[in-house]
C-alpha cells in the first residue's frame, strides 16, 4: 500500500504523503517549472521526472541519494536532408522531442529498461535506467506512422505503454491519434490492434479504421492482461483478447467522454473513469465532479460523488492524473484547477487534499 | 575570439557564464563553447541542432537569419548574445 503521491503540475512537482491518517503536501521540487510526468521504478526505487522548460526544451531528471540529477532526455535521430515530411498542418515535422508523454518501467526481468513515449510520436527505450535512450526505429519508420495525427495536441503522441507482466517483450502502446500498436519482439516489429473501436471525428469510411482511433488512455489489468480498458475520444471500450477486438460500452451516465481510465490490479472487471460532458464541452456535467466505476466489466456503473464538489466544479482530469495503487484500494486524482482528491475505499468516498495547486498534469503513487 | 553571453534565465538550469569562443560562424562558435559545456547544448539547440523555437541569437546586435544551420558569420571581435524570445513563455 503506497503512502506517497507524486503530483506533477504546471509549476512544480509536489510530494504528498499520508501521515497519521491524513494526506498532506510534504515537499515541492522544481518549483516554478513545468513538470509533465513522473515515474517511480519499483525495481530500482528511482524516481524520474519529465520537465518542459518551454524555451529550453524537454528535460529528464532522476532521483539520487543526494537529490535530483539531470539525465539525457530522449533525442530524435538526425532527419535526413532530403526527407520531406510535414505534419498534419503542412508544416515541416520537427524530429525533436516536443513532450514526454509516457514513462513506463520494463518488465521485472529486465532491470534498467525504461520505455518513453513522446510527441511527435517517437518511442524510446533505455536499458540503463535512463542514462541513455535509443529510438525504436521500427515504429518510427513504420509507413503507417505517418498517418498518425494530432489529437489534444498539434502533434501525435504516445501516451500509454503497457508491458505484458507474463512476457516483457510483449508491449502495447496507444497513440493520440493513431490507435493501439503491439509488439511481441520487444519492439523489433509492430502490428496495429484495436478492431471494434469507433471514431466519430472522421469521415464514415474511416470510422472503424483502427489507426483513426483517438485513444485517450489505455489500461491493462496486471492480473488478467487479456483485459484492456480504453477511454476514447468518443466513448469507453473494453477488450478481452489483449486489444485485438474491442466492444463499446454505452449508456453510461453522466457521460462516456473523459481522459483517464484505471483498472483494478487483480479484478479485470473493475475500472474507474472521470467523465466530462463531451469533447466540445470539457467540463463536468452540471458542475458536479464525479468518478464512475464499473465492477461488472461495463454492464453497470456507479457514480461516485461522496467528498467531491457537487456545485460549480469545472475540474478537468487529464489522462495521467488518475492513479491507483498496487493494492487497488487507494486512489488519487488531480485536476486542471489544482484540486487533489484521495480515496482509500476504491472511490466510495474521497478526501480533498488541496484545491490550490497549479494545474495538475499527472498523479502517481510512489 | 568572439565574446558570448547567455540569458540570465538559463543560469538556474545550467551555468552558462560569459565566455569567449573561436569560430567563423555562429555554429562554429557554439560548437567550441558546447565542447566545454556539453549540458548547455540541449538548452539552446533542439534534437536536429537547430536553434530552439523560442530562443534567439544576436551577433553584434543583429538577430541571426539562419536558425537551422547557424551559418551567420562571426568575427574575432564579435559579441554574441544567446537570449530567449519573448514568445513561448
Amino acid at each position: 500500500m503506497s503512502d506517497t503521491l507524486l503530483v506533477s503540475t504546471r509549476k512544480g512537482l509536489f510530494w504528498v504523503a499520508r501521515k497519521h491518517g491524513c494526506w498532506e503536501i510534504e515537499r515541492a521540487d522544481f518549483l516554478g517549472d513545468n513538470v509533465s510526468l513522473t515515474l517511480t521504478d519499483l525495481r530500482s526505487g528511482r524516481h524520474f521526472a519529465a520537465l518542459d522548460h518551454g524555451h529550453f526544451g524537454v528535460k529528464l531528471h532522476r532521483s539520487t541519494a543526494k537529490g535530483w540529477e539531470e539525465i539525457a532526455a530522449p533525442t530524435y535521430p538526425p532527419k535526413p536532408d532530403d526527407l520531406e515530411e510535414n505534419d498534419m498542418w503542412g508544416r515541416p515535422l520537427a524530429w525533436s522531442t516536443a513532450r514526454i508523454w509516457a514513462l513506463q518501467a520494463g518488465g521485472a526481468d529486465e532491470s534498467g529498461v525504461i520505455w518513453c513515449g513522446t510527441l511527435p510520436g517517437g518511442l524510446f527505450r533505455s536499458t540503463n535506467h535512463g542514462e541513455s535512450w535509443e529510438m525504436v526505429r521500427s515504429l518510427w519508420d513504420h509507413p503507417k506512422r505517418k498517418q498518425w495525427m494530432g489529437g489534444g495536441a498539434d502533434l501525435p503522441g504516445i501516451h500509454s505503454i503497457s508491458v505484458d507482466p507474463r512476457n516483457s517483450k510483449r508491449i502495447w502502446i496507444a497513440v493520440s491519434t493513431g490507435g493501439i500498436w503491439f509488439t511481441e519482439d520487444a519492439g523489433a516489429s509492430w502490428t496495429q490492434r484495436g478492431e471494434g473501436m469507433r471514431a466519430e471525428h472522421v469521415p464514415p469510411e474511416l470510422t472503424h479504421d483502427p489507426i483513426a482511433q483517438d485513444v485517450h488512455c489505455l489500461a491493462q489489468c496486471p492480473a488478467a492482461p487479456q483485459r484492456m480498458w480504453v477511454q476514447h475520444h468518443n466513448g469507453i471500450f473494453v477488450s478481452s483478447d489483449e486489444g485485438k477486438t474491442f466492444t463499446e460500452i454505452t449508456g453510461v451516465e453522466p457521460s462516456t467522454f473523459g481522459f483517464p481510465v484505471v483498472v483494478h490490479p487483480r479484478d479485470p472487471d473493475t475500472a474507474w473513469f472521470v467523465p466530462e460532458i463531451k469533447d466540445e464541452k470539457r467540463i463536468p456535467r452540471d458542475g458536479r465532479l464525479v468518478v464512475t466505476r464499473t465492477r461488472d466489466g461495463g454492464k453497470s456503473f456507479d457514480v461516485l460523488t461522496k467528498g467531491l464538489p457537487q456545485s460549480h466544479a469545472y475540474d478537468v482530469v487529464y489522462r495521467h492524473a488518475l492513479a491507483i495503487d498496487a493494492t487497488g484500494d487507494r486512489f488519487a486524482f488531480g485536476s486542471t484547477t489544482g484540486g487533489l482528491w484521495v480515496s482509500e475505499d476504491q472511490g466510495d468516498s474521497w478526501t480533498n487534499v488541496t484545491h490550490t495547486l497549479p494545474p495538475i498534469y499527472a498523479v502517481r503513487f510512489s | 575570439m568572439a565574446k558570448v553571453s547567455f540569458t540570465p534565465n538559463i543560469q538556474r538550469h545550467v551555468a552558462c557564464p560569459e565566455t569567449e569562443a573561436a569560430g567563423g560562424s555562429v555554429r562554429e562558435v557554439l560548437n567550441n563553447l558546447f565542447a566545454r559545456n556539453p549540458r548547455a547544448r540541449a538548452y539552446v539547440l533542439d534534437d536536429q541542432a537547430a536553434l530552439r523555437k523560442h530562443m534567439t541569437i544576436f551577433v553584434d546586435g543583429q538577430t541571426i537569419r539562419d536558425r537551422v544551420r547557424l551559418s551567420d558569420p562571426v568575427t574575432a571581435s564579435s559579441t554574441i548574445h544567446v537570449f530567449q524570445a519573448l514568445s513561448g513563455g
